[in-house]
């Protein structure tokens, strides 16, 4: 069966592993992988007068960084690979988002990394991963 | 660049604190002096009378202006909160434009430049001059206000600049030169100098000065009287250190510690009241009472009047055109649902939060009545007597210590932060005014800041009188040119009005899933 999987990557070493386990995923099933990069924001945060006025400026600055320090060469490597890829990059509440993207694109499974937090601080902070799978229309995957 | 900045600002202030102990007091005494007699004339002109009368013509300007947009956008205030509140929470703002400015983070910086020193100590300055009565006025200018915010914050985000480095700044200066050149008037330019001048020395004097003298007297008033420069200093070094040095950290966390305060000032306003909830109605009644009557108050019921709408625009800003500078960054493609927004800061503001201090100061029993019902003056005829003869910021916290005992520990610090974030607030108003005048650039910008941070000492070694005359006179004088705009354009933003609620009705205009 071929589908395409949402990978939930930011670079780190944690969501590269789970980058490699989409690629035998949909390398084995002939899939392809659709690559999400979420950035955390909330409409409902507070800034200063100043950060309002730069903030189109930084939102920008940051997209552009997203795109090249992080998507880029991954992008190019899989290509490479001849492995079939897609990018998205967005702001908001990242599982809620990861959810979203699978949707959108009719995924058939959502491959994320574990970060590692001990259990109260993922208590405390919440995690991303345990936040997804009560929120996920799909399967999810949680790579440790 | 900064950090050198930063590093000699220290060094200077260093210097300053080594050799000026002894002189202490009669440092305080000759900053008093000198500002009184340099800004007498200035406060003078604006709160002078009408001819033959005790009613200074600046709060009728203030009030005709609002009732002048509440009637020709047709109460556009009360019509209009859901749609306000929806906006806000985000309904209509497109998912794609996550990461931009939301309409909730523009309405919460305006509020907290907004909300502070005024919601605390000025209306315990109103309630302590012009009685219980003043309550009453208070919040009918601020209902009657969410229409002059509405027509301004609208024309801020109409009129803003969007620079090519992807910067977003607007304000009365920009609207007035471009809406009247758009209209074909002339005279905007003058107008936006004027505006310009005055909101800087608005910055200076409520946004700044005000909230220095406040905060030391809050200060003080647990640890012990010490001179006023001192709390300045500490003050200035903190505010430079934010605006010149870009220690963003110290901004976020007041940022974020803000509302959380100015929540609890609410709630604990909410249990007082509630603690003392036979005698609401009471409050209410000498509420209604002294609106009309003035129940013996020096000045009666003009004074009472007088009292409440001066208070509620020093305290929520309306028509005088600092909102719509914080407002204006917000994305969206409807200038016109930034000003449904902000019609929301007026009513928080003034309606909630300043009727929750002057409940408490009224039920608490701060305010002396004598054996016939109507309030005692104090010595000098000022006032009404007050348990412990407190004024200010010491009246609110008397208040809520009376029924709390340990508040004012609480309220000392949400004074401090409250104090902190508007000078922060007004810091960058008063530089959006400097910029207009001189232009931007680095030198330009820093000779600003570091003028903001001297005007902190001052404040903060000033006696509370010159320092509130002023305050008040400046940001009133903005209100002069803002209005007198807002005249001229308010038919731009009934035809921006027109338009979206045509398109609201026919479906045109739709909420996102």
């Amino acid at each position: 069966m071929s589908g395409k999987f949402v990978v939930g990557y930011d670079g780190s070493a944690s969501s590269q592993r789970a980058l490699e386990f989409a690629v035998d995923r949909s390398n084995a099933q002939g899939g392809t992988i659709v690559l999400a990069h979420v950035l955390e924001w909330s409409p409902y945060s507070f800034l200063t007068p100043n950060e309002l006025e730069e903030r189109h400026k930084r939102r920008e600055e940051e997209l552009h960084r997203a795109e090249t320090a992080i998507m880029t060469t991954v992008v190019k490597d899989l290509k490479d690979k001849g492995v079939t890829v897609e990018t998205v990059i967005k702001y908001g509440n990242i599982p809620d988002l990861l959810a979203k993207i699978a949707k959108d694109f009719g995924a058939i499974q959502i491959i994320i990394g574990r970060s590692g937090h001990s259990s109260l601080g993922a208590r405390v902070f919440g995690s991303v991963a345990g936040a997804l799978v009560q929120a996920a229309p799909v399967p999810c995957t949680i790579v440790p | 660049m900064h950090r050198k900045n930063f590093h000699a600002a220290i060094a200077a202030a260093g210097l300053l604190m080594v050799s000026a102990p002894a002189y202490a007091q009669s440092i305080d005494e000759k900053v008093n002096q000198m500002f009184a007699s340099s800004t007498g004339w200035f406060v003078n002109l604006i709160f002078s009378n009408f001819p033959g009368t005790s009613f200074p013509w600046i709060v009728a300007w203030l009030v005709i202006g609002a009732t002048v947009f509440t009637l020709y956008f047709g109460f556009v205030q009360f019509r209009s909160v859901g749609h306000a509140i929806a906006l806000v929470k985000g309904d209509y703002s497109d998912p794609n434009d996550a990461g931009e400015v939301s309409h909730f983070q523009a309405l919460a910086t305006a509020l907290s430049g907004t909300v502070g020193l005024g919601n605390i100590a000025g209306v315990a300055v109103a309630v302590s001059i012009g009685g219980p009565g003043a309550t009453f006025w208070m919040i009918l200018a601020g209902l009657m206000g969410m229409a002059s915010k509405f027509t301004e914050c609208t024309l801020g985000v109409k009129y803003r600049n969007e620079y090519p480095d992807g910067r977003v700044s607007g304000g009365p200066m920009y609207y007035l030169t471009k809406g009247f050149a758009e209209r074909g008037l002339p005279g905007g330019k003058i107008l936006a100098v004027m505006f310009s001048i005055f909101c800087i020395l608005g910055a200076l004097g409520g946004g700044n000065m005000f909230q220095a003298n406040q905060a030391h007297q809050q200060i003080s008033g647990i640890v012990g009287a010490y001179p006023g420069w001192i709390t300045g200093v500490i003050f200035a070094g903190v505010v430079f250190a934010v605006i010149v040095g870009g220690l963003k950290s110290i901004a976020r966390v007041t940022e974020k510690v803000v509302p959380f305060m100015g929540i609890l000032y609410v709630g604990t306003a909410l249990i007082i009241i509630l603690m003392n909830a036979g005698q609401i109605g009471w409050a209410f009644g000498q509420i209604f009472d002294g609106a009309f009557t003035g129940l013996g108050v020096a000045g009666g019921m003009v004074g009472a009047l007088i009292q409440g709408f001066k208070r509620a625009a020093f305290s929520n800003e309306a028509g005088v055109g600092s909102a719509a500078i914080a407002h204006s960054a917000v994305r969206t493609k409807e200038p016109i649902t930034e000003g449904y927004v902000s019609l929301l800061e007026p009513f928080i503001d003034t309606v909630v939060i300043c009727t929750m201090t002057a409940l408490v100061i009224i039920i608490t029993g701060q305010l002396v009545a004598g054996p016939d019902g109507n309030y005692l003056l104090n010595e000098a005829g000022t006032a009404i007597q007050t348990v412990g003869g407190t004024s200010g910021v010491g009246l609110t916290s008397a208040a809520f210590g009376s029924a709390i005992s340990w508040f004012p520990f609480v309220l000392a610090i949400a004074v401090v932060l409250f104090a902190f974030s508007t000078m922060i607030s007004w810091s960058y108003y008063g530089l959006k005014a400097w910029t207009y005048l001189f232009g931007e650039g680095e030198t330009k910008e820093l000779v600003f800041k570091v003028i903001f941070c001297i005007f902190v000492v001052i404040g903060a070694a000033a006696n509370l009188g010159p320092v509130i005359d002023f305050s008040d006179a400046a940001i009133f004088a903005m209100a002069v040119v803002n209005i007198i705009g807002l005249y001229f354009l308010m038919p731009i933003v009934k035809r921006e009005l027109n338009s979206y609620v045509s398109r609201l009705k026919s479906g045109e205009i739709k909420k996102f899933e």
